[in-house]
């Protein structure tokens, strides 16, 4: 979908001229404990690349090639995971990330006007982040609580049902709060 | 708090949303079950699992027992072993996993640890989907209470048998759902099926035998270890056994998730559990278990919630989780939305899916923004059968064909309503509206 198409394409080059970007001796710390869980380090692919976006909120170029080295493996085969995934960013993305469930239980039950309402409360499409940097606004999948539609997660905290002006008073509460 | 034998899966799930710990799980019979299947040994497990005719509660109902047993012995092919609970749970409408996994987890580790052992795997993973975040922070901590109780771990108490178990939270595909696909990211890779066969039990995760069972099955084997197969048999109403959860979302006065004997009526799920519809709107027809399963309707509800009897209606039971449409919501919009969804989740890999299913978006977009023609209703169907069984690599473009083949044998009259008005008979088209904006896209 092209909404997810801001965060989830490579950067502009995808030649790898960037140069590694070292990982934090925490995150090397991690990432080892995470391919520790299995026979081939590889298999610690994903999760290495979620230990870096916790951090950074996304994974650049440099980060990457870092894992990769880290992971034995080429900084293409790591991309080529991380495209995959709808949830691995690929470019910065405000320090706090909105979703909007937009499946059919939440469609059914109002997704449209929770989109629309919060889209030109925010002045940004899906796929979009306020110029302030603060929030990024996606839709995601059904989230696994569609007796609770229609549903939006406002970082990791989980709201619903909700209605467009209560998001909206959320999303503002997160806005004003500390990262 | 006592058990409840009827309800033995969510008896000890909390009303205020907090978790059951380890403690607590204990002083209600906890790990009883994995203690009994360790004196037992696997083949008596395996035996135990096959009489209850436990069927995998994922989605395909396979008998648990079964799978397992088409595993090589460890004699036959001696190395490493895996079974992995697919707790992935991204098929729209779906929300019974999440449920067990918040407030019982350690529930889901003991029977995890039980099939692991019938299995003869020393190692097991739990894949859940990336957005469940409490679900890891108390899986993590279940886990951790496990191996520091000596319920998991090295040499479990004293049977020799040891068991690594480990959480792996995935990133967001639903694809990672389908089995073959889930073993390809756990292994770190990008999430497309494997062809079948060789199936995973024979060469599966690493290339070794590997068993994966959804998180609801997974949760019924501490039970049946500690009360049998009898008990489990006179759980359920109709022909399947055990009790199943089921759920309910649209416009009901009451959309939950409930654990009730399998094979209650689809009637008594949305008239007395979901409290019947909101006031005001008329029921036309439901998704009988999430969004790739083909539609009934009113005529349907007093079948019986199994496996064999929803199959003979024409649909599937699928995951239990029902999505009904009401008489104020627009079925090609509704279908639209699956399709939309189903498009984007698609993984690529071929062409009848990745061409097929943008195609049909195109066509219903079309139709709901005013612009459909009557070839179309024909051209759908056709696409229905380009993506069926046979013609693509695993099961989603099959799963996206239900919704759509099943509203054009129902709710023909909408889509010709739709091409005759040259609009949505419901009004504004909110799935194109929901993509107008696309074209502005700004990068983040
Ligand atoms: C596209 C697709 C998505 C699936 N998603 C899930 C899922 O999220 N959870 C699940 O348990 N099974 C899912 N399945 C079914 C699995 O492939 C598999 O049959 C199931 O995990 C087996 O467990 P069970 O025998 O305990 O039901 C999916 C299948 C397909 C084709
Ligand atoms: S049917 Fe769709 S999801 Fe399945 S392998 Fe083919 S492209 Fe991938
Ligand atoms: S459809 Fe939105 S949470 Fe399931």
């Amino acid at each position: 979908m092209a909404d997810l198409i801001a965060t989830n394409a490579m950067p502009g080059n995808s030649n790898w001229r960037e140069a590694i970007e070292p990982l934090t001796e925490q995150e090397r710390t991690e990432i080892e404990h995470l391919a520790s869980h299995y026979p081939r380090p590889q298999a610690a692919t994903i999760e290495a690349l979620k230990v870096v976006q916790a951090n950074d909120g996304w994974v650049s170029d440099g980060k990457l090639k870092a894992i990769a080295d880290q992971l034995d493996m080429s900084p293409d085969e790591v991309d080529s995971v991380a495209t995959f995934y709808n949830k691995i960013y690929r470019k910065p993305v405000g320090k706090r990330v909105v979703t909007i469930c937009d499946s059919v239980s939440c469609w059914i039950m109002g997704y449209d006007e929770l989109r629309q309402k919060l889209c030109d409360h925010l002045g940004i499409p899906l796929g979009g982040t306020t110029t302030d940097g603060e929030i990024t606004l996606l839709p995601t999948p059904c989230l696994g609580a569609c007796d609770r539609a229609p549903t939006a997660m406002i970082g990791e905290k989980l709201e619903g049902p909700i209605t467009a002006d209560e998001l909206i008073a959320q999303v503002e509460k997160a806005r004003g709060g500390q990262s | 708090m006592s058990a409840d034998i009827n309800r033995p899966l969510s008896s000890r799930i909390k009303a205020d949303g907090s978790v059951t710990n380890l403690a607590e799980y204990e002083a209600d019979n906890g790990y009883q079950g994995l203690k009994k299947a360790l004196g037992m040994g696997p083949s008596g497990v395996m035996d135990l699992v096959k009489d209850a005719n436990l069927k995998g509660r994922g989605g395909a109902g396979f008998s648990a027992g079964l799978k397992w047993s088409f595993m090589p012995s460890p004699e036959a092919n001696p190395g490493p072993r895996y079974l992995i609970c697919n707790a992935d749970e991204m098929e729209p409408g779906t929300f019974k996993d999440r449920w067990l996994m918040e407030g019982d987890p350690h529930q889901l580790v003991e029977g995890l640890a039980i099939a692991a052992f019938a299995a003869q795997a020393q190692t097991a993973y739990i894949f859940l989907r990336a957005d469940y975040d409490l679900c890891a922070e108390r899986l993590e901590v279940a886990i951790k209470e496990a191996c520091e109780a000596g319920l998991l771990g090295e040499d479990i108490q004293g049977s020799g048998y040891s068991l690594d178990m480990y959480l792996h939270t995935s990133a967001g595909r639903y694809i990672c759902g389908e089995e073959t696909a889930l073993i390809n990211s756990l292994e770190g890779k990008r999430a497309v099926p494997r062809a079948k066969p060789p199936f995973p039990q024979v060469s599966g995760l690493f290339g070794r035998p590997t068993a994966v069972n959804n998180v609801e099955t997974l949760c019924n084997l501490p039970h049946i270890l500690q009360h049998g197969v009898e008990w489990f048999a006179g759980l359920g109403i109709g022909e399947d056994n055990g009790t199943k959860l089921y759920g309910v979302s649209g416009r009901v006065k009451n959309p939950a998730c409930w654990e009730l004997p399998i094979g209650t009526t689809v009637r008594e799920i949305i008239e007395e559990h979901a409290g019947g519809m909101q006031d005001g709107v008329k029921l036309r027809g439901f998704l009988p278990g999430g969004g790739s399963t083909d539609f009934l309707t009113t005529e349907h509800l007093d079948l019986a919630m199994d496996f064999g009897t929803i199959a003979k209606a024409g649909s599937r039971m699928g995951t239990g989780t029902m999505i009904l449409l009401d008489d104020q919501t627009c079925p090609v919009g509704m279908v639209l939305n699956l399709i939309e969804f189903f498009a984007q989740e698609s993984c690529g890999f071929c062409t009848p899916c990745r061409n097929g299913l943008p195609f049909i978006r195109q066509i219903l977009r079309d139709m709901e923004a005013g612009r459909g023609k009557i070839e179309d209703l024909d051209r759908l169907k056709e696409l229905c059968g380009y993506i069926w069984i046979g013609n693509t690599h695993c099961a989603l473009a099959p799963g996206a064909a239900e919704p759509l083949q099943s509203a054009l044998k129902y709710f023909r009259e909408d889509f010709e309503a739709h091409i005759e008005g040259q609009c949505c008979p419901f009004g504004d088209s909110p799935a194109e509206a929901g993509h107008s904006h696309t074209h502005a896209q700004e990068t983040a």
